[in-house]
């Protein structure tokens, strides 16, 4: 399956870092996903900047309620040396969802691992300074996951 | 004898700080709480605000004053009803947010997008800069305290106003493009007006500078203020003015071109000073780039059909719907049910005024978007806030703020 896809650096060089880390990759619309499990990811993201991938763009995730794993956590990493992107998913179990921190890598994934944090609820492991970004301190529940009504509580 | 409200939702300003202060230092530094109604934080940006004398130790941005859960919202609207959302997240660039989630929406359809409409988004695009670069300019220079500079630049920017006003209805929140083209043709003297208005635009660009470029109070005020090395500028996420202001040389623009921007000739000044004086002169020539490719657009802009011949997804004409069995079923489904989007994934991002704006769209197939996640250029500038303050006085973070050219409503959602 992944003998098919067009030659890619990314790939290619994830492929040779480790084989068994890469649980799946597509070629979709023009933009190469690949998906890596979870405890591997800090690895992944320094092969991949090794690789030229230099700039993290995004760090988001989707919540698959009802289905397992629960949690996708989504990476957008770009080159701005080879003009393209890939997209990086983590699959994260429900019960007590937690992923590394990549902050050690891009620093700027910290404001984006606290808003996944604070709307998912899916914790960072090794985060400096894991807070809620967007709610108050004190709120309860995490809003952007499929349980949580749209309009809120009442 | 009633009970004092309980304050629990204030946020006790010195646990924002960690690791707090050693205890010999405790006297020595001062905790001051800028925001979040402070003018030159650009809306309800809270900044705390570590201190020793006037020397910055530490900043920690407080956010989500402004926060709507409008990626919440999203997951419950039929896809095109998100358009009008996404006006809302950054209201100095609605056409930009519009156009970023209709390509996403479009990549994710597989939709052929006619020339004219896209040539007719990117001329819409360049005002948009335009007309943000026009705000950020008068408000900047006003943080400094040039006042005079404000007014002339709302003057020019209420003329791109009205121009938009014209040709969608609406003078801020335009919702102009559609998914699969553009809502309505350009009414018939819209070309006229752009070009009498892009015609005079260089000379006021003039004019700005003749009051700021050179100006020794200015200068003083911005020049080797909130240094950023390309390195910190790209571990950091910032993209980009600040960043091309950094000296990398990223414009998505030219470098990954959307909506037919590869057919257009325009520059991308780069600075490598890195200061807020470079942000200034980056922006100022953006602008001139930004006039050029209006120009160009005016000038080929191409005939033909505004929306992509797909029936299922775009509104039939109103002509058409009235005297049509057919369309009047398609426009009937589409207003009630919607359309649906094959299932996957797509990121598309746009450079925005303020720099890449990418959409996150996520479809199972059904007529409304499972998710949609929005990278804000404004959020991840805010996290170099610290290293560009640090060490420098309370004032220059005025200078900072304005020179990253926040919107607080893009930050939040």
């Amino acid at each position: 399956m992944l003998a098919a896809l067009p030659e890619n650096r990314a790939l290619s060089s994830l492929l040779a870092w480790n084989a068994d880390a890469v649980l799946d990759a597509i070629y979709d619309r023009r933009e190469l996903t690949v998906t890596i499990a979870s405890s591997q990811i800090r690895g992944a993201c320094q092969t991949l900047k090794g690789a030229g991938y230099n700039f993290l763009e995004d760090v988001t995730c989707v919540d698959w309620y009802p289905s397992e794993p629960r949690f996708q956590v989504t990476y957008h990493i770009l080159s701005h040396l080879l003009k393209e992107r890939v997209r990086v998913l983590c699959p994260v179990e429900s019960l007590d969802p937690g992923i590394d921190s990549i902050t050690s890598i891009w620093p700027s994934a910290n404001y984006y691992e606290r808003e996944v944090w604070d709307l998912f609820g899916v914790r960072f492991h090794g985060h400096p300074d894991l807070r809620r970004i967007m709610m108050p301190e004190e709120w309860e529940g995490h809003p952007l996951r499929k349980d949580y009504p749209v309009e809120g509580y009442r | 004898m009633p009970k004092a409200p309980e304050l629990a939702h204030f946020v006790e300003t010195s646990t924002l700080l960690k690791p707090r202060p050693e205890e010999g230092a405790k006297d020595r530094t001062m905790v001051l709480n800028m925001g979040p109604q402070h003018p030159s934080t650009h809306g309800v940006l809270r900044l705390v605000i570590e201190i020793d004398g006037e020397t910055i130790l530490k900043v920690v941005p407080d956010i989500g004053y402004l926060h709507t859960g409008i990626e919440k919202t999203c997951e419950a609207k039929f896809y095109q009803q998100v358009v009008p959302m996404t006006d809302r997240i950054d209201y100095l660039c609605p056409m930009t947010n519009n156009l970023a989630y209709c390509l996403a929406v479009e990549k994710l359809l597989q939709l052929e997008i006619p020339d004219r409409a896209q040539w007719m988004r990117v001329l819409l695009n360049e005002l948009t800069r335009l007309n943000s670069h026009l705000v950020w300019l008068g408000t900047h220079a006003m943080d400094i305290g040039a006042l005079t500079v404000f007014l002339y630049c709302f003057r020019e920017r209420e003329e791109i106003l009205r121009i938009f006003e014209h040709v969608s209805g609406q003078r801020m929140m335009t919702s102009y493009f559609r998914i699969g083209g553009l809502a309505l043709e350009p009414p018939v003297d819209f070309f006229d007006r752009v070009r009498k208005f892009i015609k005079i635009m260089p000379e006021k660009i003039d004019e700005y500078e003749n009051l700021l470029t050179g100006n020794p109070i200015f200068m003083n005020r911005l020049k080797g203020v909130g240094y950023l090395s390309a390195e910190d500028a790209i571990s950091l996420g910032v993209t980009g003015p600040p960043l091309r202001a950094s000296g990398v040389d990223w414009d998505l623009r030219r470098d990954m071109p959307y909506s037919s921007y590869e057919k257009f000739q325009f520059k991308v000044p780069v600075s490598t000073d890195g200061d807020v004086w470079a942000r200034y002169l980056v922006r100022i020539q953006e602008m001139r780039e930004s006039v050029k490719i209006v120009e160009q657009a005016l000038e080929g802009m191409p005939e033909g059909r505004i929306t992509a011949d797909a029936p299922k997804v775009v509104l039939p004409d109103r002509e058409k719907m009235k005297t049509q069995m057919e369309s009047l079923i398609y426009h009937f489904k589409i207003v009630t049910e919607g359309f649906t989007v094959p299932a996957g994934q797509v990121y598309q991002a746009v450079e925005s005024p303020r720099g890449e704006m990418g959409y996150y769209v996520v479809s199972d197939g059904t007529a409304k978007p499972y998710r949609v996640h929005m990278r804000n250029p404004s959020f991840a500038t805010l996290q170099a806030l610290q290293t560009m303050c640090a060490g420098r006085l309370i004032a220059d973070v005025v200078a900072v703020i304005g020179s990253i050219d926040i919107v607080l409503g893009e930050i939040d959602r």
